[in-house]
């Protein structure tokens, strides 16, 4: 009896963490852009071992909430080690109080998702995908941006 | 429609040189003379008996880098002796990266105990001819007449969490067949790595 309520306990507690950081496939990234139609989405791709990734999510969390409201979100797609989701990912998410969606990319092969992204990219983060699907805009950047960089290169690729 | 015309090509030619970034497979690379972590120059022709080389770009501070450490050791000790040394370059400038300056670099390999060369490359020379683009980055190169050919471009193996004891070792599979006279089935691959921490220019 008491070994269930303990199971219980740690699958809830399971849960609540899940709710937090989810893991999330390319395909299943693909289909909620496809859904979204007028919804522009940027995707960032970040790990929280690499610095100048974790340099620049202030830029995405300010963009994020300076559009709130609009047909607009940030995704944070973290190329953690699936392993590191409990361990790393989510303490990070709760320290800097991250609000925009967070996933932790959950393929296991590098050479077919990394072209599925982009044929251009060489691997190398931070990487950020901006798409809308109605817009039929697809944009990949492997570079850091600056807070001035990411809003204009938004307001350039995704035309009023 | 000259305008048009002037402009469709200008694109071209940014793309063309952009697509040139660096070597492919089948490229004669380069060779250099940059500063060991001994103090002493090393060049590729300094290794007289040498059928090839390995050639890994990398860095003390990239977490990924350090993953594939004790791999990038391992390579050495395998291939070393079969005529495939493992020559390392530090790609990142050390005022933008301060945890890979000359003297880091030669803590590290002391404290890790490198049986391999781990050069600087102040300005990105190499790096940049190479097209190294993240670390690590590696190019395996096979001496040929011509010069030095490069065979392989990419990822050590597809397991960077060594989760899998069935990875594809990539680096060792491509020296295995050229020392058995073959071309490497698998000539380029792409891992996720850190960015190169480049020079901060002035004019930025």
């Amino acid at each position: 009896m008491q070994k269930s309520i303990v199971t219980i306990l740690l699958i809830l507690i399971g849960y609540g963490a899940n709710a937090q950081v989810k893991l999330l496939t390319l395909n299943e990234l693909e289909q909620r852009v496809a859904k979204g139609k007028d919804t522009t989405y940027v995707v960032n791709f970040w790990a929280t071992w690499c610095g100048p990734c974790v340099e620049e999510l202030p830029y995405f969390e300010k963009v994020n909430t300076e559009n709130a409201g609009k047909p607009f979100k940030v995704i944070l797609m973290s190329l953690d080690f699936k392993s590191k989701l409990k361990t790393d990912v989510i303490p990070f998410v709760a320290k800097h109080k991250i609000k925009s969606e967070v996933y932790v990319l959950n393929e296991t092969d590098q050479q077919k998702f990394i072209d599925q992204v982009d044929k251009n990219w060489s691997g190398a983060i931070p990487a950020t995908l901006i798409l809308n699907a109605d817009k039929k805009v697809r944009s990949f950047y492997e570079q850091a941006f600056t807070y001035e960089q990411l809003t204009k290169t938004i307001s350039t690729v995704i035309k009023p | 429609m000259k305008k048009l015309i002037l402009a469709c090509l200008s694109m071209f030619l940014i793309t063309a040189a952009n697509a040139q970034n660096g070597y492919q497979v089948g490229d004669l690379a380069s060779d250099f003379n940059l500063k060991n972590v001994d103090g002493k120059n090393v060049s590729l022709a300094n290794y007289k008996n040498a059928k090839g080389y390995i050639v890994v770009f990398t860095c003390n501070t990239c977490p990924v880098s350090k993953a594939y450490e004790a791999r990038v050791e391992a390579l050495s000790k395998m291939y070393a002796a079969k005529g495939y040394p493992v020559v390392a370059i530090n790609t990142n400038d050390p005022v933008t990266s301060p945890g890979d300056t000359y003297a880091k670099m030669q803590e590290r390999a002391k404290e890790k105990g490198f049986s391999f060369a781990y050069l600087e490359d102040p300005d990105h020379v190499f790096t940049k001819k190479y097209g190294a683009q993240r670390t690590p980055h590696v190019f395996v190169l096979q001496k040929t007449a011509k010069g030095n050919e490069v065979a392989y471009i990419g990822a050590i193996d597809n397991d960077q969490q060594e989760a899998n004891p069935q990875r594809d070792n990539y680096v060792q599979n491509a020296v295995n067949q050229l020392l058995k006279g073959e071309k490497p089935s698998v000539a380029s691959t792409k891992a996720i790595g850190c960015t190169i921490k480049w020079k901060k220019e002035a004019s930025r």
